[in-house]
């Protein structure tokens, strides 16, 4: 009774922050976009298969059988076999994890670099925001994968490599959403309010206004794993990433792409697994940008 | 420049000597706040009253030197204490807001963090000034709650700013502003967003905490029923100056700056029948602060406005009884009519 009392008091629930949707409106929104749970479920399949599957494949990555090469997909090796006469199948699984760990380490990097800089920009603005912005044009002003190539040939190839260069690319797609979105939200009353409490810059930036950024974060970040993942692969492909034999999807295509006419698979497979993990995570990410826009209604 | 009386004020907790806030764009210069004076006497509240844009908001957000870019306090005194705080370093402002000056803002509704509950934020000013902790704090915010008068408070700290009305918003605000018992509270504005009963409930709180307390308020208003019921003093606020500062029994009764009197007749009045006579305004509007008349800010809208007006600024002067007036027809330069009627007499 005195509960129902005092609940008479509250007025019916309005946002006050643009960047805040209540947990509740988002799984509504989230589960009503089929894509979007269709990318998300693959996601958490593809998640699984990199942590279980190596473990269930019939046959090492990395065995050779010569006699067995450029076989086309059979009951023994549902994918095929390689040049070399390796199961696709199990390199398929194995290089899934390889995949993964590219792109979500890539996108730490980038989230951690981009997400302090764009808030310092943001939240200090003047003069070290025109700096740190103008050193985000520049990054942005190369074509993605150029920037990584670049930064890679000065690193030299290998998978560790890429993940930085991958990840330094990613950085101003973070600091600009970051910056946008602390701009708005530092302007609002309640960073006023702590301020006046005492609070210094440390405490209000990641105490009050981090928390109030995240869903845009969150969005770029699940976009911004597609594209770091097909930009390693793409380094890959070139050469400058993941170097033989380890079973990389954009170096496996690359070998592929020398028997094109003669077994088409070998380079098709792993070509249609990174569309599929690409998309996986783009659709994914369309619907998480949906679910947590409160400007996109219904 | 006239320094606050001491027969009017024993003991200032807070003296404002000069204050001058500008905010700069590539043009020019504009002057939010030019030369404001006035005293918060201890334990009472000061009402400061004046249109939008006649620089009160801007004058507390100076005291507690909140000003952001473009916008600079370019001189004077603020005295805390026997202290300028215009002279003290950022981390020394930071042990000071929250702690000894408090400030609660306008809007309820966007003045709490919406990723906080409400006793994670009134725990804040415990964590940044007292180093308690969470627990503690928490068990803190419970106390403080109930002091601002919310039913089952142990419920309500774990409940989110949306959650709440308005009116009980405000008391949070109220409550986060007090944790750290503050000698001085600035309240900008603190009922304009709220509803008429809850107007007059978050008012007598305030009332009742200053008593309790015994600090010191600064009441931001454009509102005279809130300066009626709440302030011992009124400093009215015109165009970046304090135009008059009286005793708010005096100010209601004598009105003496025709901007005073302009104000207190644009009000409803109850004690007389004035069936046949219509509401008062005054004429025109505020002009642009960019530009600036060159007498008396005044003079332009002024019914009695004259020669020297228009030319020269007049100086806050101390009349008789104590309190402080700016305007020429006070002094004996007055060039105008020799008996002026500012018509400020008011019978209540």
């Amino acid at each position: 009774m005195n509960e129902e009392i005092n609940n008479g008091n509250a007025l019916p629930q309005t946002t006050v922050n643009p960047n805040v949707v209540k947990m509740k409106t988002f799984w509504k929104k989230f589960i009503r976009n089929k894509p979007a749970v269709i990318g998300g479920a693959l996601i958490l399949f593809f998640i699984l298969t990199a942590l279980i599957g190596p473990h269930l494949v019939p046959h090492s990555p990395n065995v050779q059988n010569l006699a067995n090469k450029l076989n086309g997909p059979s009951a023994e090796h549902w994918f095929g076999t390689d040049q070399y006469g390796r199961d696709i199948f199990s390199r398929i699984i194995n290089g899934m994890g390889i995949t993964l760990y590219v792109g979500f380490f890539s996108v730490t990097i980038g989230l951690i670099v981009g997400v302090t800089l764009g808030i310092i920009s943001g939240y200090y603005g003047g003069k070290l925001d025109a700096i740190i912005m103008r050193i985000m044009d520049v990054l942005l002003a190369f074509p993605g994968i150029l920037l990584a190539l670049a930064i890679v040939s000065v690193l030299g190839g290998s998978l560790q490599n890429v993940i930085i260069s991958v990840g330094i690319f990613s950085i101003p797609v973070f600091a600009r959403i970051v910056r946008g979105s602390t701009l708005a939200v530092r302007k609002l009353e309640y960073i006023d309010a702590v301020k006046a409490l005492g609070a210094n810059d440390f405490r209000i930036i990641f105490k009050h206004i981090l928390p109030n950024v995240t869903s845009p974060i969150i969005v770029q970040a699940t976009l911004s794993i597609a594209t770091s993942i097909l930009t390693a692969s793409g380094l890959s492909f070139i050469g400058m990433g993941a170097q033989p034999p380890m079973p990389e999807w954009g170096a496996m295509l690359s070998d592929g792409r020398n028997y094109m006419y003669d077994a088409g698979h070998v380079a098709a497979i792993p070509g249609l697994a990174i569309v599929v993990v690409v998309l996986a995570f783009n659709i994914f990410g369309d619907g998480l940008r949906d679910a947590l826009d409160p400007k996109m209604k219904n | 420049m006239t320094k606050a009386t001491d027969t009017l004020i024993e003991e200032p907790i807070l003296e404002i000597r000069n204050l001058q806030t500008s905010f700069f764009t590539d043009k020019f210069e504009v002057k939010a706040v030019d030369g404001v004076n006035f005293a918060v006497p201890k334990g009472k509240t000061l009402g400061i009253v004046g249109e939008s844009g006649s620089g009160k908001s801007i004058t507390s957000l100076s005291i507690l030197r909140l000003i952001q870019n473009p916008g600079k306090v370019k001189g004077g005194e603020v005295i805390f204490k026997g202290e300028n705080l215009l002279d003290k370093t950022e981390a020394q402002m930071r042990q000071i807001r929250g702690n000894e000056i408090s400030m609660i803002f306008q809007e309820p509704m966007t003045s709490l963090n919406p990723v906080y509950t409400v006793g994670q934020q009134i725990s804040e000013s415990f964590q940044i000034h007292q180093k308690m902790s969470k627990k503690e704090a928490m068990l803190r915010s419970v106390e403080m709650l109930k002091l601002v008068g919310i039913p089952s408070p142990e419920r309500r700290v774990k409940q989110y700013p949306h959650e709440l009305s308005g009116g009980m918003r405000q008391r949070v605000m109220i409550a986060m502003a007090l944790a750290c018992d503050p000698e001085l509270l600035i309240a900008d504005e603190p009922t304009t967003a709220l509803d008429v009963t809850i107007q007059a409930q978050i008012l007598e709180l305030m009332k009742d905490l200053q008593n309790r307390l015994g600090m010191s308020i600064i009441m931001i208003t454009h509102d005279l029923g809130v300066v009626a019921e709440t302030c011992d003093y009124v400093a009215v606020m015109y165009m970046g100056k304090v135009v008059e500062y009286a005793a708010v029994k005096d100010l209601f009764k004598h009105p003496k700056h025709p901007y005073t009197v302009g104000l207190l007749n644009s009000l409803p009045r109850h004690d007389i029948d004035l069936e046949d006579e219509e509401l008062q305004v005054i004429k025109g509007s505020v002009p642009s602060p960019a530009d600036m008349p060159k007498g008396c800010r005044f003079a332009p809208r002024c019914p009695f406005a004259s020669e020297i007006c228009r030319e020269r600024l007049p100086d806050l002067e101390e009349s008789e009884d104590g309190n402080q007036i700016r305007c020429w027809i006070y002094t004996d330069e007055w060039d105008g009519e020799p008996e002026v009627n500012v018509n400020g007499e008011r019978t209540s």
